[in-house]
């Protein structure tokens, strides 16, 4: 096996765990926390690529990562607040209670 | 296939592992950490020592305390967590495997033909940066943009309005 193979297939397991992550635990935190992992697996291939492809003096997947983790950075913390504004309205983070968006 | 790769790779699935599974949710982020920390050091070993630090610094240091303070603010730090019904788990667990298959079976039949580069690139600071100022200058600027947007609008919803018109 190729040394690439070997991170494309932990990134390929870090996606699935949080894919379950995210559809199996019912609090809106994990969830957020699997996407988060799952967007980890994405950039850990960006820079395999980046790695043990052609052209890594063009930096392109170095970038794209950087670019990747600020936008998640962003994500979490417009996704936290809202669980939190959530949380004020209806006292609870559970997934299965939230069935109502009005407040 | 060193065996650094391999030690790297157990300590960052065990962590997401445990971060997906287990009840108390400050554990979980405990975990989450120690598995963001195997995924920077996968980032160093690779030889983009720029994004391993970013990782640590953004997911490590915000990230991750972003969601302990999330955690404790909505008290469901309590291990009361009710868990699904066990089809519901089975059935998650179930995508989540076919989904490592096709993928793993896609990698395992699509990088064969690959010209694999077995010289290190460099990555260094420098670099980057005159790579960030010079081609990249677009990019920067709007994940700027984001990044103000990201940070007024979470604010502006994690203000507590009933609070405000007392």
């Amino acid at each position: 096996m190729s040394p690439m193979s070997g991170y494309l297939l932990l990134s390929a397991l870090l996606f699935s765990i949080g894919l379950a992550g995210a559809l199996t635990r019912r609090n809106a935190i994990l969830v957020l926390i699997g996407i988060e992992l799952m967007l980890n697996a994405a950039n850990l291939n960006f820079i395999a690529f980046w790695r043990y492809g052609p052209n890594p003096e063009a930096l392109t997947g170095v970038m794209f990562a950087i670019f990747s983790i600020s936008v998640a950075a962003a994500e979490a913390a417009v996704g936290l607040s809202i669980i939190l504004a959530v949380y004020r309205h209806s006292k609870t983070t559970n997934l299965d209670k939230m069935n109502s968006m009005k407040g | 296939m060193t065996i650094s790769f391999l030690l790297l790779a157990a300590i960052t699935i065990a962590g997401t592992a445990a971060a997906m599974s287990l009840r108390n949710l400050v554990h979980c982020v405990l975990a989450l950490t120690l598995g963001l920390v195997g995924l920077a050091a996968l980032y160093l070993q690779l030889g983009a020592q720029f994004v391993g630090f970013t990782q640590i610094l953004v997911y490590v240091g915000a990230v991750a305390i972003l969601a302990v303070f999330a955690i404790m603010m909505t008290r469901s730090a309590e291990p009361t967590e009710p868990h699904g019904s066990s089809s519901f788990q089975l059935s998650g667990a179930l995508i989540a495997g076919i989904v490592f298959a096709v993928l793993a079976w896609a990698v395992s039949s699509g990088t064969k033909a690959l010209q694999v580069q077995t010289l290190q690139p460099e990555a260094s600071v420098n670099q980057i940066g005159v790579a960030l100022m010079h081609g990249f200058v677009l990019p920067l600027e709007v994940i700027g943009l984001l990044l103000t947007a990201a940070l007024i609008g979470a604010g502006v919803l994690a203000m507590d309005e009933t609070r405000g018109a007392r």
